[in-house]
């Protein structure tokens, strides 16, 4: 399981889940859930891309994340920002679809790609998906209050000039790249399920920002190790452990809350 | 282009019949939908409906019952857990979305290994317009009509909670069972729309026939059939753009959801311009 070939999967599932660990903790506070559900699925495509152009996987990911980013930034300006959000995601799938039609011997790589592979991960890919992780990380530090402050208060952060607009147009950055690198481990359906569910869970354990990232990018690895060792011995797809894993986290989380507003209740 | 061979076609008649209900089915529902700002629900309860179309394919079973059950069985999950701020609405529609994926993915695995469907993936997330059985069109049209019909009577209730909630709740509607009810209707729609364009498209019918729909009318009877236009004229005219491309491309046509998200898309881009001018028309006019 730790031999040869899978090194490179457990390194690459290691960034991928601390990076979607940290930014799942601002996709929840924010409420963001949708977008990055939609984000992923709608990098998805360039995967099909890269492959028809012969160019590397992590590049047609990351252009596509790009696509995505300005299709829902663009069309949010006009309408409502979930609509704007549903419109980008069909549009850009439907794309993937076209190229998917174009290529009859895809089928296996259509349903790792959608739902995840252990042997996804090639030595190449390390380079570029931690460089992607490491700029993600960055920026999320770098934001770390505007990103905080506009989710909790809009009028706040305005009157602090922060511009909600602009750090909302950054956390979509942000989280195309998380999620352009968590693609080929976990697959484009459940990119989101690992950002959501050990972020949720994390904040109902805790009311501290700092903590609550700490422990979500800790349970998001947990997550990830498990799916992988798990689908490495049932070859079972990773993507079934990862969503699994997330509903179970979030469901202790929702029952440690309970328990903690009982104790309050009672003191 | 098209001629007496589209539709004396077998597959083709099929297509337009279980197409087009799921396109109005989908276009009326999502007017409620959008005005909600559901959206994410819609679209979530598509993906879980594809848990039951991998079912469907595993256990031989018909693909629309596979596809009906677990959207249903998607819309009471997401009632049950239940939240009531909007943030954490979105928050919980993810988690069972993510479970409900969880179990496609499992599924669909068991369904390329154990029998010969080496296509399912492609076959339940991107749809299989043209290889729909003719026997199912009693039960896709039955539940649309169920769908239409449960539409028709919840109108005025889905229209005060879309519009303004408080009124509503001094009126005496019960939020959480007209939401339970919406769900379902969601769910007849989005697993109609599952099956014909894929689970993951089907968002394409149930948001922008609506959303473009709503940026031209002001009263939500016109914007609901003016969507059911957009959907019906997308999902006929992509019928007939597939069809046609086998002629472009000789050897394999192109997808039918490339080109029903392609007419929506392009609906929903026009709707902006002309609603903007409609609406100086009709204050020029006052």
């Amino acid at each position: 399981m730790f031999s040869g070939f899978m090194i490179n999967t457990w390194i690459a599932a290691s960034i991928v889940a601390a990076t979607a660990g940290l930014v799942g903790f601002f996709v929840v506070v924010r409420g963001a859930s949708f977008a990055a559900h939609a984000l992923p699925l709608s990098i998805f495509p360039g995967a099909a891309a890269a492959a028809w152009l012969g160019i590397n996987e992590i590049g047609g990911l990351v252009a596509f994340a790009a696509l995505g980013v300005i299709g829902i930034d663009a069309l949010s300006r006009r309408g409502r920002p979930e609509v704007a959000t549903a419109l980008t995601l069909v549009m850009l799938l439907g794309l993937g679809t076209l190229f998917l039609s174009r290529t009859t011997t895809y089928a296996q790589e259509v349903y790792g790609l959608l739902f995840g592979q252990v042997l996804g991960i090639g030595a190449a890919d390390i380079t570029p998906i931690a460089l992607v992780s490491a700029a993600a990380a960055g920026a999320v530090l770098l934001l770390f209050r505007p990103l905080l402050l506009s989710a909790v208060s809009r009028d706040l952060a305005q009157a602090r000039g922060a511009a909600p607009a602009r750090t909302d147009l950054a956390f979509l950055v942000i989280l195309a790249m998380a999620s352009a690198v968590a693609l080929p481990v976990v697959g484009a359906l459940l990119v989101f399920s690992l950002m959501v569910g050990p972020a949720a869970a994390a904040r109902n354990l805790t009311d501290r920002a700092g903590l609550a990232i700490a422990l979500s990018v800790a349970i998001s690895l947990l997550t990830v190790w498990a799916a992988i060792a798990l689908s490495y011995l049932t070859n079972w797809p990773v993507g079934f452990f990862v969503g699994f894993f997330g509903a179970l986290a979030y469901g202790l989380g929702r029952g440690a809350l309970h328990l903690r507003r009982a104790r309050r209740a009672m003191a | 282009m098209i001629g007496a061979a589209f539709f004396s076609n077998g597959p083709v008649q099929v297509a337009l019949i279980i197409g087009g209900g799921a396109a109005l089915v989908s276009a009326v529902v999502g007017v409620f939908t959008v005005l909600r700002g559901q959206s994410f629900a819609g679209h979530a309860l598509a993906d879980i409906s594809s848990a039951g179309g991998s079912a469907a394919l595993l256990f031989g079973i018909r693909p629309l019952a596979g596809f009906l059950a677990m959207a249903a069985l998607g819309a009471g999950g997401m009632e049950a857990i239940g939240a009531r701020q909007i943030r954490e609405r979105d928050l919980v529609t993810g988690i069972v979305l993510g479970a409900g994926l969880g179990v496609t993915a499992l599924l669909l695995y068991l369904d390329m290994t154990t029998t010969s469907a080496s296509g399912a993936a492609n076959t339940v997330m991107f749809g299989s317009m043209f290889a729909i059985a003719p026997s199912t069109i009693p039960l896709a049209l039955g539940v649309g009509a169920l769908a239409l019909a449960m539409t028709a009577a919840l109108y005025r209730p889905l229209l005060l909670i879309a519009i303004d909630p408080d009124l509503a709740a001094i009126r005496g509607i019960d939020p959480r069972l007209i939401g339970l009810a919406h769900l379902l209707v969601l769910a007849i729609a989005v697993a109609l729309s599952a099956m014909t364009i894929g689970a993951i498209l089907s968002t394409a019918l149930l948001i922008g026939p609506a959303a473009a729909a709503l940026r031209l009318a002001t009263r939500p009877g016109t914007a609901i059939l003016i969507a059911a236009a957009i959907g019906l004229c997308a999902t006929w005219g992509g019928i007939a753009l597939a069809y046609d491309s086998f002629y472009w491309t000789p050897g394999h046509g192109w997808p039918v959801s490339v080109f029903v998200v392609m007419i929506v898309l392009a609906a929903y881009l026009a709707a902006g311009p002309l609603g903007t001018a409609l609406a100086r028309r009709r204050m020029a006019g006052s």
